[in-house]
């Protein structure tokens, strides 16, 4: 049994009817892609708790999650914008990860300025969302994410928005934590390079289905006629 | 080439736009000039009369906009947290009557629920209670108040729940939040934000309240710098204590205007309150209730006094006032409402573009300014504008003749603020769509306005045009400063209904009224903004 078995995974929106069959082995890189609106964001919004299935079921280290609320499942997620409270500090925003309601004891507070540490971001404990590139604000939330202790990481195409160089930078970072930590991690992104970069396993989705998922190198050179108008090669 | 060089500068329209705000802001000192030299000068009038009348608008309006907040803040949680229940869009709805019900309906409905003879004196008899609910004074004026501003503060404030990110509402759930950790983390901070913005305006339009006042005040006691003004012109004739008293209000009124401009905040109607995001809080039976119980308090309070109007209506009609006397009446409202109407949104339109033009350049300042004096209705008052009208024209033009531009002004101004917030975002979204576009192509001024501008617009001019009507039609302050005998529209009839104590009479003038308002809003909507696009 895998690490993370997804069974019939059933969704719908709008007219697109869904259904997901997916296994991740522990310590794996998977990436997920495929065309827009194939369901590449819902199903990751189903493994975090933040949709409710209509069927099926999510299982994470043997443990049926699928009925779970989001902060009881042991994963984390990653959005593309909107990671952190405008209104509040960088260590607050944090500092989240350990208490909900903010409640931090110095030990707390250290274990913040440790993991900003880890992300490269020393120091800015005390400054505002707003004052911080798009780069530094997702550094932020990663160091939310180490805080959380979630043995398994979702991007949701959390490093969309940044350039190349950029987007590698914080990939690597994201890599590092995962050697570290030992992470199994999910992200979703439409860019076959990232994928080809980041992800020894890839799972290429369309209309609502896993369509293929293996080795990132044998799903993007599958010749698959979906997979090969998907990537116009 | 001509043409070139006229596609950098600004269009006829934009020019119109810069010269009726110039227009406007001159019209406004003008006032203040001659306010300050009938009203300043000499031995200063009544001093305490003045301080006393200043006083209580003053605790009258506290009173008023905390009540009004302490009711919309729970209800727009709930209506916030609870995005799907059977009603809600209706609910949603209803918070936008109070803007669109003339107020003196509204006020009859209060009276019906409230009032001596009313729903509540029923009820305390049926108990067998001593008690009896006594509505003239603070307490009629606070009620009604509340009835009216609730519902707006709960559209102001809905749409800044509704602009809250799903994916906060994720990230909320996926650290563990509990309801208390949201409220403390997510709306506190939003509340802190946006409260003073809508409690200003709230505060302003108590301060500057008329009708409520007028009907529901009792005597001198409770009495707002606003009717001091209105008997002062009509019936002390004594304009030099007029002045006094519209240099008061004017002075205050400006404060209220530097605080807003201060705050930096635009009040924006007609934004999304559709949530469509996803809430994962508020699930426990504790919060269920809670939200239960202020819906169902928030939607009674909102529809009892409508029920009762209508019920009282209908069992009025016998003794209405004759048919002739209410169609003439109502044609005077429709012509009134109507002309108000055009030249508000005439004005709001130019002004609307002259601002666009002003923000695509960067012209901050002026941007500014012009967004300011189209909210003149705001902080100068329909009677101070009243007072300044009386002064102008005092010994030169008989009022009497021109009432009906009298009063088409004056309800314009006071219509204004409404339609600019209805057409000022419209005109900003669709500049950001075409500009570059129409630029590109060298598609300007008439041609424009015809192929551009006029489809994509033409439902938020609808939209400004029927609020602005409605508006100015149900408006009582500039019918009652100006209105005579041969111009009675149906606010002034049921006004005078009402001051005579003929309840029934009136019960059924305000059911037309309410009627009338809501087709007159339904119909120049459907005409002018056509059938939906898309």
């Amino acid at each position: 049994m895998s690490y993370i078995e997804i069974t019939g995974l059933a969704f719908t929106y709008e007219d697109l009817v869904m259904r997901f069959d997916l296994a991740v082995e522990q310590g794996a890189v998977m990436a997920i892609i495929g065309p827009s609106g194939a369901g590449k964001s819902t199903l990751l919004a189903l493994i975090g708790g933040f949709e409710t299935a209509l069927g099926g079921a999510v299982v994470i280290d043997g443990v049926d999650v699928t009925d779970l609320p989001p902060a009881e499942r042991p994963v984390t997620t990653l959005f593309q914008d909107h990671n952190l409270f405008a209104h509040l500090s960088v260590a607050q925003n944090v500092g989240l990860g350990l208490h909900p309601g903010l409640r931090l004891t110095a030990a707390d507070r250290a274990a913040v300025a440790r993991a900003l540490d880890q992300v490269g971001l020393t120091g800015y404990e005390d400054r505002l969302p707003g004052q911080l590139s798009g780069g530094e604000r997702q550094r932020v939330a990663i160091a939310r994410c180490i805080l959380r202790k979630r043995p398994v990481l979702m991007l949701d195409e959390a490093f969309a928005a940044l350039g190349p160089a950029l987007r590698r930078e914080m990939l690597s970072l994201v890599l590092d934590l995962k050697t570290r930590e030992n992470l199994t991690i999910l992200m979703v992104t439409h860019d076959p390079a990232d994928a080809a970069f980041a992800a020894d396993r890839t799972a290429f989705i369309a209309a609502g289905q896993v369509v293929t998922s293996g080795a990132t190198d044998d799903v993007l050179a599958s010749r698959h006629p979906v997979i090969r108008d998907y990537l116009g090669t | 080439m001509a043409g070139r060089r006229q596609s950098v500068g600004a269009s006829p329209l934009v020019l119109l736009g810069l010269g009726l705000a110039a227009a406007l802001g001159g019209a406004a000192a003008l006032i203040f000039a001659l306010l300050l030299t009938a009203g300043g000068g000499g031995a200063p009038p009544q001093w305490d009369y003045l301080g006393r009348v200043l006083g209580f608008t003053f605790y009258q309006a506290l009173l008023s906009m905390l009540l009004a907040l302490l009711g919309a803040v729970p209800m727009t949680r709930a209506l916030a947290r609870r995005s799907d229940f059977p009603g809600r869009l209706l609910l949603v709805r209803l918070c936008a009557l109070p803007l669109v019900m003339p107020t003196i309906v509204g006020i009859f409905g209060v009276v019906a629920v409230y009032g001596g003879s009313g729903y509540l004196a029923a009820v305390a008899e049926a108990i067998g209670a001593e008690w009896r609910p006594q509505l003239y004074g603070l307490g009629g004026i606070l009620i009604a108040h509340v009835f009216f501003n609730l519902p707006l503060a709960v559209r102001l404030l809905l749409p800044a729940y509704a602009a809250i990110p799903a994916e906060s509402w994720r990230l909320a759930t996926q650290l563990g939040m509990k309801d208390r950790d949201v409220f403390r983390i997510i709306e506190i901070p939003l509340l802190r934000q946006q409260l003073p913005g809508i409690a200003l305006i709230v505060f302003m339009l108590c301060f500057t309240t008329f009708a409520i006042a007028l009907t529901l005040g009792g005597g001198p006691r409770a009495t707002t710098l606003e009717v001091a003004i209105y008997q002062a012109l009509r019936f002390d004739f004594d304009l030099r204590l007029g002045a006094a008293l519209a240099l008061l209000q004017a002075v205050c009124c400006a404060g209220g205007a530097w605080a807003v401009w201060r705050l930096g905040r635009d009040m924006v109607l007609g934004q999304s309150l559709q949530i469509t995001v996803r809430r994962y809080d508020g699930k426990g039976a504790a919060a269920r209730a809670l939200d239960l119980a202020v819906l169902a308090l928030g939607a009674l309070f909102l529809v009892v006094p409508l029920i009762a109007l209508v019920l009282n209506g209908l069992l009025g009609l016998p003794s209405a006032a004759s048919p002739e006397s209410l169609l003439r009446a109502a044609a005077i409202s429709l012509a009134l409402g109507l002309g108000g109407g055009l030249v508000a949104t005439s004005i709001g339109y130019s002004l609307a573009q002259a601002r666009q033009h002003a923000n695509a350049r960067g012209w901050r300042r002026r941007a500014i300014w012009l967004g300011l004096t189209g909210r003149l209705g705001l902080f100068v008052s329909p009677m101070v504008i009243g007072t300044g009208i009386f002064l102008a024209a005092s010994g030169r033009v008989d009022l009497y003749r021109h009432a009906a531009a009298g009063v088409i002004t004056l309800s314009a101004i006071m219509a204004l603020p409404f339609v600019l917030s209805v057409l000022e975002p419209a005109v900003a979204a669709a500049a950001e769509r075409h500009d570059k576009l129409c630029a590109a192509l060298g598609i300007k001024g008439w041609h424009r306005f015809l192929e551009i501008d006029w489809p994509t617009l033409r439902r938020p001019i609808a939209t400004a045009l029927a609020l602005a009507s409605v508006i100015a039609m149900g408006d009582l302050g500039a019918i009652a400063l100006f209105g005579h005998q041969d111009m009675i529209n149906l606010t002034l009839l049921l006004y005078g209904q009402l001051g005579a104590y003929r309840l029934d009479g009136a019960a059924s003038t305000a059911l037309i009224l309410l009627l009338l308002a809501l087709g007159f809003y339904w119909v120049i909507e459907r005409v002018v903004g056509g059938r939906e696009l898309h």
